[in-house]
């Protein structure tokens, strides 16, 4: 019996030298933050640096680098960036925990998350401790609703729907519109509703609405007849690439080709194996970036990614490069220095991003503005697809 | 074999069950450690030792304890293999986000509202596990983890499914694999696949540590009543016990629902802590994570299952300077120490480096053999 005692002692003094470790961990994590006299302001993000969803935050995470290394190479006695990125997993609670762990050593601004379900999380807990956050990709609504401190870099998902239903106005406004879009996806029927009603607003109509409900839906005749009877000559697919490159295959058989419209769901399409690219040809979408574009700073961008990285960035490296700017812009513009302390500087920045005259310029838009719901408000850019590459329009 | 095995187990039952000092034990180091546990960390909270990091996490390792300590009741003391213990914990946590949604708009008290929710989410979690107990207690082994790890995944996809929302008169709708019309975005209270969103934050460490203290009473005293004592006999011979009419589909149904009850408490505890929480939170991964606290701790065994969650819960983060290698020591030192918990060898050399410091235990150990 007294051996059993012994042994529970053991262990529970072990419990309390890692509490202990953890708790050192914090305290040196807070002196790190006092060394901001130096002139260094703190940048953190959360993303999914393993796990599936792994692709988007480690391009998150080198874009990010990539503006802080220019940054801080351009003006070596101006302010400094330091940028730590943690992993989430793409999972709420482990994004909380890594948003603690980022305020504990002293993080000033946040950059993120960088997925939805985890945002949306952090963002809860950003408000309570006021961390001005701007996310580079995370789109859902329900990351800046009832949130006045966090910025969305990227469209919302409705807000690609206005966008796309504004550039067909303008440009193919001879054009008899249809959709074919997703309805059991939030994504989906989210940009298809904004989508409809902008579109309808001037007094238009759409000629055909059909949806599916299932992404592995295979079989796309009866939407395309459909289509074809209301003599549709373009189809907005706010989808994703797989069913899209359904729908193109089957249309094609049937010897009906209109022109296809789709949102950032479609990017990936020329990627798709057993897909024959050369059906995508003249496919219109609607994408914040691409790495194929003539603009000098985005090639500019795209070498030295490749040259750090050795791979092409994808569009959320280039929301996060953009992120870095806008923020480093916008926080000198509040004339705080960087001993601010986090809650003084989220205070600042909310007032600078939502200010008439504040824009950032960056490669994925020119003059992008916020509004105080945290939407950001920039010109779509719109690619099509010519021989296999996208070409901004 | 078998007769002398159960004569054996009953009469170590039996001698428990007089004496009472085994449970008295069990009883005094589960509640010791989670008392102690409670004050170093409020302390250590209060006094500004602790980080951000580690009090964002005081609550869900309550929540991993409490499923623990929940588990162990299936898996240690009524000897069946469960995996679906998210199952429960998804239940839980939407009922619960469900009814404090509602409850919000006319209460706020919100410990009153935590309350109630937490009772709700116990009742629609031991519902499920009544529903799933029935037919699957009588397969074993094996077949009945399979069985059970179907269930969670079928609650995780329903839950991909279910859509609940305020409409814009503020009544209460519900839709089935389509997205409801006319519920503005803050509305939403479940989205498919998507979750719980704008979930307002009522967990706090206290209520957290009350929920384990609950769970760990439910389960010791269960666990040590004439019901507790009929659950492990037929355990360890299932034959023997239903030939002193012992009614085994009973017992064993009744450890499951309790179980599946506690889970689905601890589980609206987690989701009443996060603004968000979608479906795939409760995948395989979660009802493994969670046997794996209660192997690791020791099957049968109650606190060796809480110090595992908790600290199980906390190493991730604390690995968190090894950056890029963060999830491969997690999972070697994972490995290592199962490896060493059940290594007699190992068990055995560390025993007797113990001892070398020691010698007056070495005196107690001979003492109490001789008596």
């Amino acid at each position: 019996m007294k051996k059993n005692w012994t042994r529970f002692l053991v262990v529970a003094l072990s419990v309390m030298m890692v509490f202990a470790m953890t708790a050192c961990g914090g305290g040196s994590g807070d002196s790190g933050s006092s060394e901001g006299g130096d002139n260094v302001l703190h940048l953190g993000g959360t993303g999914p640096l393993t796990g599936p969803a792994a692709l988007y935050g480690t391009a998150v995470k080198n874009g990010a680098q990539l503006a802080v290394d220019e940054i801080n190479a351009a003006n070596p006695d101006g302010v400094q960036l330091v940028w730590d990125m943690q992993d989430d997993e793409h999972d709420a609670e482990k994004a909380v925990n890594a948003y603690n762990k980022l305020v504990d050593d002293g993080m000033q601004i946040m950059i993120g998350s960088v997925t939805t379900a985890p945002c949306t999380a952090v963002a809860a807990e950003a408000n309570a401790n006021r961390t001005f956050a701007l996310t580079p990709s995370a789109s859902g609504p329900a990351v800046t609703e009832g949130n006045d401190n966090v910025f969305q870099l990227c469209f919302s998902d409705p807000n690609q729907g206005i966008a796309s239903a504004e550039y067909i106005k303008q440009n193919y406004a001879d054009k008899t519109v249809g959709v074919i879009y997703n309805n059991a996806d939030n994504y989906s029927s989210g940009i298809f509703d904004k989508f409809k009603s902008e579109y309808e607003a001037g007094g238009k109509q759409l000629a055909a609405v059909e949806a599916f409900a299932d992404d592995a839906n295979a079989d796309f005749t009866a939407q395309l007849n459909s289509m074809k009877n209301a003599g549709v000559d373009l189809i907005f697919l706010p989808i994703y690439y797989t069913p899209a490159s359904n729908i193109m295959t089957q249309a094609n058989k049937m010897g009906y080709n209109p022109t296809y419209f789709g949102v950032d769901g479609m990017d990936g399409i020329l990627d798709l194996e057993g897909f024959d690219t050369s059906l995508a040809e003249g496919v219109l979408l609607l994408t914040p970036f691409t790495p194929y574009s003539d603009d000098e700073n985005v090639q500019k961008f795209v070498k030295a990614y490749e040259d750090a990285f050795g791979e092409t960035p994808i569009q959320f490296a280039a929301d996060a490069y953009d992120c870095v700017y806008a923020v480093y812009d916008a926080f000198a513009k509040t004339g705080l220095g960087t001993d601010a302390g986090m809650d003084e500087i989220c205070e600042a920045m909310i007032g600078v991003f939502t200010s008439a005259d504040f824009s950032a310029s960056g490669l994925t838009a020119e003059k992008m503005q916020w509004n105080a719901e945290g939407e950001v408000d920039k010109t779509p850019k719109v690619c099509m697809i010519q021989d296999g590459k996208y070409v901004e329009q | 074999m078998a007769e002398k095995r159960f004569k054996m187990n009953t009469k170590k039952l039996l001698k428990g069950a007089v004496k009472g000092s085994e449970y008295k034990k069990e009883a005094l180091i589960s509640y010791g450690i989670l008392i102690i546990g409670y004050i170093l960390l409020q302390l250590g909270a209060m006094a500004g030792m602790i980080g951000h990091n580690l009090q964002g996490q005081f609550v869900p390792i309550c929540v991993y304890v409490s499923l623990a300590i929940s588990l162990n009741l299936v898996v240690g003391i009524s000897g069946e293999l469960s995996l679906g213990h998210a199952g429960f914990m998804a239940v839980g946590a939407f009922t619960g986000i469900l009814v404090a949604r509602v409850l919000e708009r006319s209460l706020s008290f919100t410990p009153l509202i935590l309350i109630i929710a937490i009772l709700a989410a116990a009742f629609m979690a031991s519902i499920a596990g009544f529903i799933i107990g029935i037919p699957i207690l009588g397969l074993r082994g094996d077949y009945l983890a399979i069985v059970t790890l179907a269930f969670g995944e079928i609650v995780r996809n329903i839950m991909n499914v279910i859509y609940f929302g305020f409409d814009s008169n503020g009544k209460l709708r519900f839709a089935f694999n389509h997205t409801i019309d006319g519920v503005a975005n803050q509305d939403r209270i479940i989205t498919g696949a998507i979750g719980a969103t704008g979930v307002t934050k009522m967990a706090s460490f206290t209520a957290a540590a009350l929920l384990t203290a609950f769970t760990l009473f439910v389960v010791l005293n269960l666990k040590n009543s004439k019901q507790g004592r009929a659950i492990m006999s037929i355990r360890d011979n299932r034959i023997a016990g239903e030939s002193i009419g012992l009614n085994v589909k009973k017992y064993k149904l009744m450890a499951f629902v309790v179980s599946a009850a506690l889970a689905g408490m601890a589980g609206c505890m987690f989701g009443l802590n996060y603004s968000t929480l979608a479906p795939i939170k409760f995948n395989f991964n979660t009802s493994v994570l969670v046997l794996v606290f209660v192997v690791l701790g020791g099957i049968g065994n109650i606190w060796g299952g809480m110090i595992a969650a908790a600290l199980l819960t906390v190493l991730p983060e604390a690995l968190r300077q090894f950056a890029d290698y963060r999830m491969l020591t997690y999972a070697i030192v994972l490995i290592v120490v199962m490896i060493c918990t059940y290594n007699p060898t190992i068990k055995a050399r560390v025993n007797m480096f113990m001892d070398r410091f020691k010698p007056k235990k070495k005196k107690a150990k001979t003492g109490k053999e001789a008596a």
